[in-house]
């Protein structure tokens, strides 16, 4: 079948958009990006895009603050203020800067290594003061960057660089962690969620307080092979069988198991209201200095 | 690698809109194909620059503009625009 190509058949060239309409977030010159075939992190980064473009974000109304991994290089590819921290240190980095300047919305986009991990601590002690922080880990259940370690977030019997007979440890359970620590809102959804992670987004973009969403996503290349789960394609596949909506759902029992017929639950877990940090410094310190 | 936008991004008029392709972004990964809900797209005969085969709309006219292949591209490849008000008006 013959295919009407614009070449073809040209149209005035101002009827037609050439550039993707997530890019005036994005940095072009440094496009097309490093991640590999299928990862997920591109996926999560277009959906964050079109959250900031249906909440009507302009370059200088928001930041970005990643650590370091794969993940991190999340801030190098967002075309407003952003910062590539060190490691683990994206959360405290964040903190500094959403209390210099109150006005500026803060996102930290990192993995489940930097986020857990090495920065396991910010993470816990910046939910329980509720700093108003928008949070996105993608979770790829390994340290991507660096060739597939075990994680923290490593399900039980994963095999891993670090564990070629399969993992022996226990994983953390991110929206039980994010839930029990204080978060005022915790969502989870895989990165073949494109519209509702979109929505998630959203959500934490414009609610105050410390807000979490997590990601699962595939890294093909440190995890999914290693795992005999193919492709991401095979991944992404795997999550339309696996998921399960359930908002409302217990955190305590949204745990990860490597079993393929085990489910992957997901939804907005906790959403709540809560005086942030600053809220209460400032009522404290009201009539005071 | 920088390249020419212009020359890069081949666009495709369907009922709605138009479906494009920035063929040398494209990695490969088949998610669009496999999740356009309209089977729209296909792999491509042809190989870009990096060795991967772009996905082409084989039945552009089944294309509802939904815009799930833009979302679910994780490397900003392919993305779709509804067709500017006038020129619906003079289809119609
Ligand atoms: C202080 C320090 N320790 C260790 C490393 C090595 N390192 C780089 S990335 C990384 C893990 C990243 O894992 P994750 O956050 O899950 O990111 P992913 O690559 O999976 O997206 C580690 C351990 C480092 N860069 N700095
Ligand atoms: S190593 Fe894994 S996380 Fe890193 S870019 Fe490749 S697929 Fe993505
Ligand atoms: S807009 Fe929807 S129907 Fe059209 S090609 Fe993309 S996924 Fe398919
Ligand atoms: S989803 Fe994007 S990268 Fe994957 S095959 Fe389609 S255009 Fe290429
Ligand atoms: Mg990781």
């Amino acid at each position: 079948m013959p295919l009407t190509t614009l070449d073809e058949k040209p149209k005035k060239p101002q009827d037609v958009e050439t550039t993707h309409p997530m890019e005036k977030y994005l940095r072009p010159d440094r496009l097309p990006h490093i991640w590999c075939s299928g990862c997920g992190l591109g996926t999560a980064l277009n959906a964050y895009c079109h959250a900031l473009d249906d909440e009507g974000f302009g370059l200088d109304d928001f930041a970005v603050v990643s650590g370091i991994g794969c993940t991190g290089r999340v801030a190098g590819y967002v075309a407003s203020d952003s910062y590539h921290t060190t490691h683990g240190r994206a959360i405290p980095f964040a903190t500094g800067l959403k209390l210099a300047n109150p006005e500026m919305n803060v996102t930290v986009f990192s993995g489940d290594g930097d986020l857990f991990s090495i920065g396991g601590n910010h993470f816990i002690h910046a939910a329980r003061r509720n700093v108003d922080l928008s949070v996105i880990c993608v979770n790829n259940y390994t340290y991507g960057m660096t060739g597939g370690q075990v994680g923290p977030t490593t399900p039980k019997t994963a095999r891993a660089t670090t564990a070629p007979y399969g993992n022996f440890e226990r994983p953390f359970n991110l929206p039980n962690l994010a839930a029990s620590a204080g978060a005022v809102y915790v969502a989870r959804w895989t990165s073949l969620h494109v519209r509702r992670m979109k929505k998630a987004f959203q959500k934490i973009l414009t609610k105050k307080g410390f807000t979490f969403v997590e990601v699962i996503s595939p890294c093909p290349t440190g995890f999914g092979r290693k795992n005999g789960q193919g492709e991401a394609l095979d991944e992404l596949k795997s999550y339309k069988e696996r998921s399960v909506i359930r908002d409302g759902a217990d955190p305590t029992k949204v745990d990860i198991k490597m079993d393929p017929d085990s489910d992957i639950v997901v939804g907005t877990f906790v959403d709540k209201e809560k005086s942030t940090y600053s809220e209460v410094k400032e009522q404290q310190l009201a009539g005071k200095v | 690698m920088k390249v020419d936008q212009e020359e890069e991004v081949k666009s495709w008029a369907t009922d709605k809109g138009y479906i494009h392709i920035r063929k040398e972004y494209c990695k490969g990964c088949g998610s669009c194909i496999e999740f356009c809900p309209r089977d729209v797209l296909e792999e491509s005969g042809d190989l870009n620059k990096k060795g991967y085969r772009p996905p082409v709309p084989t039945a552009p006219e089944e294309c509802v503009n939904c815009g799930l292949c833009e979302r679910v591209c994780p490397d900003f490849a392919i993305w779709v625009s509804e067709k500017p008000e006038d020129e619906l008006r003079y289809d119609s």
